[in-house]
């Protein structure tokens, strides 16, 4: 039993932080993935002024006068979108080929090549004898290969649709008008640059990594502690037989080892089984859909395996290491009492240093600097708030007691208020576990409605159009002007605001920008204002880094300068921005025309927008951009997350109410001699057995009270604080209840369940052993 | 090592194999494999052997600006085939890569390059000889007479290179030995040109001054599978003389050198005549790899210190290594070069 409750707690501990960790890794390279699908756009292209196909040669050419560009493909197999990529060539992080992440080079390149895609799409394009590799992280009805084989399936061979310029170029480049002036060079589309966003999230996930290590460290001295406690009254009748106290205490320790190590391993493997099952992506690449991929998995393997076998010997030394050094000092005879009653006099102590840890972290989120204040804060709240619970805890249910009137009720206060020693280290973990949810969920349903949130304001319009002159701008202009609803031209120019470089962008006045935009403040009627040409939007960088309030000038253009009417949140952008009316905007910078557009139009008929602008206007389907797509595939990846989230809550939670089991299990003998006196008063064991189910419900209903504001403590300092430490814009917080009751419920389910048995066990002592406590022969 | 570098390695196996890649060692498959006693012939030796699976032109310098200050230079250009024949268009199995720095006693300047064969991007012709990848190029009318140029984000240079001595043969005729096991390479150079260019840093140019040594080598399994890595120096003393030597670190070291007299006379020496031992380790990039090294070739009286100009001459590319300038101090003194592979990762 003690062993199985060592081994099994050491295990889940283990199993929670490696399964976290898988989950988070998994999470993160599909975020990559998913940005790098999205972020064709954040490098500049490079295409054929005519709009027509760019040879061979002149790729050539431009590689040899020192351009670094990588040629792209694109047309429809099918049906299906066809993308041939040179990986070689192509800028780090391009394309979701995951060429990186171990996929086979060579199989890509020689032989019949290979063909990304998801598994639907594969489906649809029939064999062309290239290997179909499944790969969800490719965009819908998209498929991605080589450029050579991408030329032969369309039939092109030796053409090139556009060029992507590499972020860093060599130092020294002929420029393009001299190597090749049929072709010219784009900028980076706007809003594809979700990159910062992601790193964001990232940090966030790293800092949920962490906060899952402190709940396994507080399970792991559970098991330790209470492992221990059982064994006081063996140690002491074995030094009573003359055995050495130092050769005892190596002993148990050689034996912990070895235990941890065991139980670290199987903790290890659980946590891969688990993540395996909850995530699909694992699951997948362990059936070896992935193929290539699994050597970028397994990469990641012996990193798990440390650390998981790191959190289970660690732990293990810290709690064994507190254990084995009250069993060295006690004293020879008086060992037999197992100590966790006399744990009450800790109290006082954890109760000041949980002060003084929320005083710690309450004063660096008031005056802390920098992301390690922020992190240190975390902590401090973290650990003082698990050190808080139990005086809490006692001191609540002191009031409860002196509230109470009927014997029995009393009786069942005090009883449960002197077991919240026993049980503390179990509802830490509780606490810590419920109040890592609460935190998780309220960052990424924040994070993810702020995300939708960006992209409905930032692509509001159905359709996005760039046009390579002046002469197919007037081309779009007059196909969308027959079949879409509203043309908005963009139209934006490079300047410096306050000596920061930002660019100033022209609105059309349309309902699309008032209905989608959200500001952080405003003025009244801010939109009516701004259309009379009275004043400037800036975005929340700029407003940050210039210091900038409602109200305060902005220089706009040559000798205007504007007041701020308000501030709106800009998650993508690395760079200020400033926007003000198109009137206004084409007054001061009338050289600009617009060759970009958004469309709007009902989404239905998107489609024949599309084929209409192919049509007469010549657009490629390269120069639109529909945001549906677009937005449905950043969708699929929170919704991918969400599974994250419910595979944390689900581990976390069965973790904390594994502890609480331990505990209930080593308390209930030694609690028999409580019992047996109240049995004795006329309570029947089925009674007492009720009232423990109830008082574990109590216990994890009030830890859960507790643990929703420190969640929520938690979410804000990681979206408020860490985060503008770390990227300079904050997330806004959003609360879910519904969500938290949900999470609240999940708890008392688990402490019911971890009570079920012991309070079953009580319910059948035989009455033999209760009447034992009177006869003094314990 | 990330997972990018991790299949470069995979694919482009010159310095993947003294990484001690597992699997590499075995699969020469259909590739053809260096036989002794075969003469090699210029020009044509001097262009791209597509039978066999890697080859290298691998050229360094030592040279010296106007105030005296050293600097040194690599330019590099791999080939490495996927499959032993050539073609043309996108399905050539043929890959390149690029390598070039620049090294000052303050700081390294690295670039890379990856292309594909059989399209122009790079490739190499033996006469007029030129070999090039995108816009770096080494080329001219005939192999001794080379212009030799690279950019990257923050350095270029352009130099030219004129042969004061004859090409020089390594091994039995060229034909060089790897391990006690047997495996080999055509391994051939020219080490006697002289340079004259402009180095540009991010303070400015610099006109410079100095020599080069060109190596040329091809095969198809270099490396014994037991093989970790390897430490080649080729040093130019101020006699006139010059000298290869290699260490192919693996469960036994395994040595070679060749002493070029400075009129072009080479001697091969045989594993076990060249002894090179680490004096000093210094940290780059995260690894400790050794800067100052003791080497000799007692058969010739050599028991020189050769300490690096720039320990931190840490090339961070695909599959990372050691390359940088040295000098010579001891029984001879001089300039030199040091390539060290397969520490850490």
């Amino acid at each position: 039993m003690q062993l199985m409750t060592l081994l099994a707690g050491l295990a889940l501990a283990t199993a929670l932080w490696s399964g976290v960790q898988a989950i988070n890794a998994e999470a993160r390279a599909s975020y990559d993935a998913a940005a790098a699908t999205l972020s064709e756009g954040q490098f500049a292209q490079i295409t054929a002024r005519d709009g027509g196909a760019i040879p061979h040669a002149t790729y050539v050419a431009l590689r040899r006068a020192g351009w670094a560009v990588s040629p792209v493909i694109e047309g429809r197999l099918e049906g299906v979108r066809l993308i041939g990529l040179e990986p070689l060539t192509a800028p780090g992080g391009l394309g979701p080929v995951r060429l990186d992440e171990g996929a086979d080079l060579g199989a890509f390149l020689s032989g019949e090549g290979q063909i990304l895609a998801r598994t639907e799409t594969l489906a649809r394009l029939s064999d062309t004898g290239a290997q179909k590799v499944p790969s969800p992280d490719v965009a819908p009805n998209t498929a991605l290969t080589d450029i050579g084989l991408a030329q032969r399936l369309l039939g092109r061979a030796g053409e090139i649709d556009r060029l992507i310029v590499a972020n860093v170029q060599p130092l020294t480049r002929a420029s393009l008008a001299q190597v090749a002036p049929e072709l010219v060079e784009s900028p980076p589309p706007e809003g594809g640059d979700v990159a910062r966003l992601t790193d964001s999230f990232h940090l966030n996930l790293t800092a949920f990594g962490l906060l899952s290590f402190a709940v396994g460290l507080f399970i792991v001295h559970g098991a330790i502690g209470l492992a221990f406690e059982q064994r006081r009254p063996m140690v002491r009748t074995l030094r009573a037989l003359g055995a050495p106290l130092r050769r005892l205490i190596a002993l148990m320790a050689v034996e912990l080892a070895v235990l941890a190590l065991i139980a670290g391993l199987i903790g290890v493997g659980l946590g891969y089984v688990i993540a395996a099952a909850l995530l699909p992506d694992v699951a997948a690449t362990l059936r070896g859909l992935y193929g290539a991929d699994v050597a970028g998995q397994l990469s990641l393997r012996p990193a798990w395996w440390l650390s998981g076998l790191a959190i289970a010997m660690g732990g293990t030394a810290v709690a064994a290491g507190g254990a084995l050094w009250s069993l060295a000092r006690m004293p020879l005879l008086s060992g037999a009492h197992p100590r966790a009653w006399a744990m009450g006099r800790q109290s006082r102590g954890q109760a000041v240093a949980a002060l003084a840890l929320l005083g710690l972290a309450g004063t660096l989120a008031v005056w802390g600097q920098g992301l390690m204040a922020g992190f240190t804060m975390l902590g401090a709240l973290l650990i003082g708030g698990a050190l808080a619970l139990p005086p809490l805890l006692t001191q609540v249910l002191r009031w409860a007691e002196r509230l109470s009137q009927a014997p029995v009720a009393q009786w069942f206060w005090a009883d449960t208020r002197q077991q919240v020693p026993g049980l503390s280290l179990a509802l830490m973990a509780l606490l810590l576990a419920m109040a890592a949810n609460v935190g998780v969920s309220t960052m990424v349903s924040s994070f993810r409605l702020t995300f939708t949130g960006f992209l409905d304001q930032r692509l509001a319009s159905e359709l996005y159009v760039t046009a390579a002159d002046t002469a197919q701008a007037e081309a779009i202009i007059a196909v969308a002007a027959r079949d879409a609803d509203a043309i908005l031209p963009l139209l934006s120019a490079e300047v410096t605001v306050a000596g920061l470089p930002a660019q100033i962008y022209g609105a059309r006045d349309h309902a699309t920008y008032r209905e989608n935009w959200q500001f952080l403040q405003a003025v009244p009627a801010v939109w009516d204002v701004l259309a009379r040409g009275e004043g400037v939007l800036v975005n929340e960088q700029l407003y940050r880094r210039a210091g900038l309030d409602l109200g305060m000038m902005v220089p706009v253009g040559a000798g205007l300068t504007l007041p701020v009417l308000g501030v709106y949140g800009d998650y993508g952008n690395p760079i200020g921005q400033v926007i003000v009316t198109e009137d206004l905007f084409r007054s001061q910078f009338p050289q600009i025309t617009a060759l970009r557009f958004g469309l709007r139009s009902d989404p239905a008929r998107v489609e024949s927008l599309r084929v209409s602008l192919r049509n007469e206007a010549d657009l490629p389907d390269t120069a639109m951009v529909d945001q549906a797509a677009l937005k449905a595939m950043s969708l699929a990846v929170f919704e991918r997350t969400f599974t994250v989230t419910t595979a944390l809550n689900v581990l976390t939670l069965a973790v904390a109410g594994f502890a609480i089991l331990m505990s209930l299990l080593t308390l209930a003998a030694m609690r028999l001699p409580q019992l047996a006196p109240v049995w004795a008063l006329g309570l029947t064991r089925r009674r007492l057995a009720g009232l423990d189910l109830v008082r574990a419900i109590v216990l994890a209903a009030l830890t859960g009270a507790l643990a929703l504001p420190l969640g929520l403590a938690l979410a804000w300092a990681l979206l408020a604080v860490v985060n503008v430490e770390a990227f300079g814009w904050r997330l806004p917080m959003y609360l879910f209840p519904l969500d938290y009751l949900r999470l609240g419920a999940l708890a008392l389910v688990a402490a019911a369940l971890a009570a079920l048995w012991p309070a079953w066990r009580l319910s059948h002592t035989p009455p033999a052993q209760l009447l034992g406590v009177f006869r003094h022969e314990r | 090592m990330n997972a990018r570098t991790f299949i470069l390695a995979v694919l482009l196996p010159m310095q993947a194999m003294a990484q001690g890649f597992a699997g590499l060692g075995a699969a020469v498959e259909d590739f053809a494999v260096p036989v002794p006693g075969r003469v090699l012939e210029f020009p044509v030796d001097h262009g791209a052997h597509p039978a066999y699976r890697i080859e290298w032109w691998y050229l360094t310098a030592n040279m010296t600006g106007p105030d005296g200050t050293p600097y040194g230079l690599q330019w590099t250009l791999f080939r490495s085939a996927l499959a032993p024949r050539d073609g043309q268009g996108w399905e050539t199995p043929q890959l390149w890569m690029g390598h070039a720095a620049v090294t000052t006693p303050e700081a390294h300047f690295v670039a890379e390059r990856l292309a594909r064969g059989g399209i122009g991007q790079a490739g190499v012709e033996a006469d007029p000889f030129s070999a090039w990848i995108d816009d770096w190029a080494m080329e001219g009318p005939d192999f001794d007479n080379l212009r030799l140029r690279a950019s990257g984000a923050d350095f270029a240079y352009d130099v030219a290179l004129r042969a004061t001595g004859p090409l020089i043969t390594h091994g039995q005729n060229g034909y060089s030995v790897k391990s006690a096991a047997g495996q080999a390479s055509y391994y051939y150079s020219q080490p006697f040109f002289d340079l004259a260019g402009t180095l540009t840093l991010p303070g400015g140019d610099i006109p410079v001054t100095g020599q080069a040594w060109l190596d040329r080598e091809w095969s198809s399994q270099p490396l014994a599978a037991d093989q970790s890595g390897w430490d080649w120096f080729s040093l130019s003393f101020e006699t006139g003389d010059k000298m290869m030597g290699f260490v192919l670190r693996g469960s036994t070291d395994y040595t070679a050198a060749t002493w070029i007299s400075a009129d072009g006379q080479t001697t091969a020496f045989p594993d076990g005549a060249f002894v090179a031992a680490p004096q000093e380790w210094h940290e780059v990039a995260g690894r400790e790899v050794p800067v100052i090294w003791r080497a000799r070739l007692p058969a010739r009286g050599v028991d020189v210190t050769v300490t690096a100009l720039n320990p931190g001459a840490w090339m961070q590319t695909s599959v990372p290594y050691w390359e940088g300038p040295v000098t010579i101090s001891g029984s001879h003194e001089g300039v030199g070069y040091l390539e060290m592979t397969g520490y850490g990762d």
